[in-house]
C-alpha cells in the first residue's frame, strides 16, 4: 500500500500524456475539416473535436473505453461483436499452449537434470531455440498444419507453447537444483531412493522458481496466441481484432482490443501469483 | 525405405555419439561436440524421413533444398537482412535501450516515482505490446521507421526496469564509502552504481534483443514496402516457397544468434568481476 500513491501518480501522468499526444495528433484532420468547413477554431474547440473523432489517429482514453463498454457489457456474449467472445477464443488458445509448454517445459528440465547427455545436447540448444524469432514463422506454422489438416486450437497453440516452454526449462533446471549437496546428503543418509528424493526433495524446493517461470511463460503465450491468429484471415480473437481494425482503419477498434489483451494478460499472470502464494503459504514457505 | 533405415541409423550413432562423449570428463571440446553432434543428427535425419516418407516439398523441405536456395537468392537474403535487421531492428534497438537507460538514471534521483514506475514498468512489460504494431505502422508509414519505433516500444520497460533495479543495487556501505570519500552524486554515479548495474544493465540487453528482432519481423506482417524478412516471410507462404521461407528463418536465427552472441561477449568483456562470469572461465 505504501506504493499507491506513486502508483497512482505515475498512471495519472501517463492518462495526461495520452490525452495530450491525442490532442497533438489529431489537430491536423481537425484543422483540415474545419477549414473546408469554412470556419476557424478556437483552442477549446479543437480540443473538443480532438477528443470525439470518429477514425482518430490516438483515440482518447474514454473513447476506447467507451467501445470496451459497448463491446462487452451491451452485446451478448455470442455474439462475433462481443470483445469476450474474442478474449475467449485467444484465451483459450493461450491456455491449451500454456498447459503443452508447461508440461513439455518440466518434462525437458527433468531430462535434463537427470540425464548428463541431455544436459549437454539439448540445454545449448532449447537456448538457441530462443534466438529464433518463432514468432515471424508463425504463418508458416499455421499454413502448414492447415495444409495437413489440422486447424483450429492447435496451431495457435503450438506457437504458444513454443514461447513458453523456454520459461519453465530454465527456471525448472535452477529450481530442481536448487536443493544443496547438504540436503542431498540427508537424503542419501536415509536410504531414500532416486523417486523420493525427486518427490519429496527436488519438487518441493523447485517449486518457487516454477511459479516465477510460469507467470513470464502465461505473458509470452498470449503474445504466441494473438500473433497466431493473424495469418488465419482474421476469424475471431484478440489478434483478428487488430488486423480487421487495422486494415479498416478502425483505430478505437485496435485500441479496445490492446487494453482487453492487457487486463487478459494482467489477470492470467495474477491468477498465477494468487496459486503460488496459496501454495507457498501451504508448504511454508512463504 | 532405405532412407528411413539411414535416418534410424543416424539417429542411434549420434546417440551413441553423445553417450560416450558424455561420459569423457567435460572439458571445453566435449562441450561443444556434444550439442554439435546433437544439431547434425537431428538435420540428418530430417532430410532422410522428408525424402524417405516423401513428404511433399510445400509442407516440409528437405534442408539440402534449404541450403540450395539459400545460395541462389543470397541477394534478395541481404536485401531483406539490411532492411529488416540494420534499419528496423538495430535502430530501434538504440533507441529504444539508450532511452530507457537515461530516462532510468533520470528518475533514479526522484524515489517517489521509483517507486511508482517499477510496478507500473513491471505490468507494462508483461503485456502484449506487439499488439501496438498496427497502431504504430499507421502513424509512421509502411518503411523502417514503423518498424524502429514497434522495437522501441517493446525494448523500453524490460531495459527500464532492469536499469533502475541495477541503480538500487548498492549497499549503504558502498555509498558510505564514496561518501568518504566527498564524492559528489555524478562521481558516486559514474564510479560505483553504474558499475554495479552493468550485470542488470546487461541483462535487459541481452533479453531485449531477441525482442527486438521479434518486433521487427512482426511489424512487417502489418505492412511493408517489398522488401523485408517479415514481408518475404508472408509472402513467400502465400506462394507456398517454402524453401525460402527457410532460408529466410536460417537468416533470421542466425541473425539473432550472433546479436546474443555479441551482447553477451560485451556483457563478458565489461562484467569480467561478477561472480556469475568469474565461476567459467
Amino acid at each position: 500500500m505504501r506504493n499507491l500513491l506513486p502508483v497512482l501518480t505515475v498512471v495519472a501522468a501517463l492518462l495526461a500524456l495520452w490525452y495530450a499526444a491525442a490532442v497533438w495528433l489529431n489537430a491536423d484532420w481537425a484543422y483540415d475539416r474545419a477549414q473546408r468547413a469554412g470556419t476557424t477554431l478556437n483552442f477549446s474547440a479543437l480540443v473538443a473535436d480532438t477528443w470525439a473523432q470518429d477514425k482518430p489517429k490516438l483515440p482518447a482514453p474514454h473513447q476506447v473505453a467507451t467501445e470496451i463498454w459497448n463491446t462487452t457489457v451491451e452485446k451478448k456474449i455470442t455474439s462475433k461483436r462481443s470483445l469476450i467472445y474474442h478474449s475467449w477464443v485467444t484465451m483459450s488458445a493461450t491456455l491449451l499452449g500454456f498447459i503443452l509448454g508447461t508440461a513439455l517445459g518440466i518434462g525437458l528440465a527433468i531430462g535434463i537434470v537427470y540425464n548428463r547427455v541431455m544436459d549437454m545436447s539439448v540445454m545449448p540448444w532449447v537456448i538457441a531455440s530462443q534466438t529464433i524469432p518463432i514468432l515471424a514463422i508463425a504463418p508458416m506454422i499455421i499454413v502448414v498444419l492447415n495444409a495437413v489438416g489440422i486447424s483450429g486450437l492447435l496451431p495457435k497453440a503450438i506457437i504458444s507453447m513454443y514461447l513458453s516452454f523456454f520459461p519453465v526449462v530454465v527456471g525448472m533446471v535452477k529450481g530442481l537444483r536448487s536443493p544443496d549437496q547438504m540436503q542431498l546428503d540427508q537424503m542419501r543418509t536415509w536410504n531414500a531412493s532416486a523417486a523420493q528424493t525427486f518427490w519429496r526433495l527436488r519438487l518441493p524446493s523447485s517449486m518457487p522458481y516454477l511459479f516465477t517461470s510460469m507467470k513470464i511463460a502465461m505473458a509470452a503465450s498470449l503474445v504466441g496466441a494473438i500473433v497466431g491468429e493473424l495469418p488465419t484471415g482474421a476469424v475471431a480473437g484478440l489478434g483478428a481484432r487488430l488486423l480487421a481494425g487495422s486494415y479498416y482503419g478502425q483505430t478505437i477498434q485496435i485500441w479496445s482490443a490492446l487494453i482487453m489483451a492487457a487486463a487478459l494478460a494482467a489477470a492470467l499472470v495474477a491468477l498465477i501469483g494468487l496459486a503460488q502464494r496459496i501454495t507457498l503459504k501451504r508448504m511454508g514457505m512463504a | 525405405m532405405a532412407w528411413v533405415l539411414a535416418a534410424l541409423a543416424a539417429w542411434a550413432l549420434g546417440i551413441w555419439a553423445n553417450t560416450r562423449l558424455a561420459g569423457l570428463p567435460r572439458s571445453r571440446g566435449t562441450g561443444l561436440a556434444v550439442p554439435v553432434i546433437f544439431g547434425l543428427t537431428i538435420v540428418v535425419m530430417w532430410e532422410c524421413l522428408v525424402r524417405g516418407l516423401n513428404v511433399p516439398s510445400v509442407i516440409l523441405p528437405p534442408p539440402s533444398a534449404i541450403a540450395a536456395r539459400f545460395a541462389v537468392s543470397t541477394h534478395i537474403l541481404w536485401e531483406d537482412f539490411v532492411q529488416t535487421v540494420m534499419k528496423g531492428a538495430l535502430s530501434g534497438y538504440v533507441m529504444g535501450c539508450g532511452g530507457a537507460f537515461l530516462l532510468a538514471i533520470a528518475i533514479d534521483r526522484f524515489p517517489f516515482f521509483q517507486r511508482g514506475l517499477l510496478p507500473v514498468g513491471n505490468f507494462v512489460a508483461a503485456l502484449p505490446i506487439i499488439g501496438m504494431a498496427p497502431i504504430l505502422v499507421m502513424w509512421f508509414g509502411f518503411d523502417w521507421q514503423s518498424k524502429a519505433a514497434v522495437v522501441v516500444v517493446m525494448v523500453f520497460f524490460p531495459m527500464l526496469v532492469n536499469t533502475v533495479q541495477g541503480l538500487q543495487d548498492t549497499t549503504t556501505m558502498q555509498r558510505d564509502l564514496m561518501h568518504t570519500y566527498a564524492a559528489g552524486y555524478w562521481a558516486t554515479l559514474l564510479y560505483l552504481r553504474l558499475p554495479a548495474a552493468m550485470p542488470f544493465i546487461f541483462n535487459g540487453l541481452k533479453i531485449t534483443s531477441t525482442l527486438a528482432l521479434i518486433g521487427a519481423i512482426v511489424a512487417e506482417f502489418f505492412g511493408s514496402p517489398i522488401r523485408g524478412m517479415g514481408f518475404r516471410i508472408s509472402t513467400s507462404v502465400g506462394q507456398l516457397a517454402l524453401d525460402l521461407v527457410w532460408a529466410e528463418i536460417v537468416v533470421a536465427a542466425l541473425a539473432g544468434s550472433v546479436f546474443y552472441g555479441g551482447v553477451a561477449l560485451l556483457e563478458k568483456a565489461v562484467t569480467f568481476w561478477h561472480p556469475s562470469q568469474r565461476g567459467r572461465a
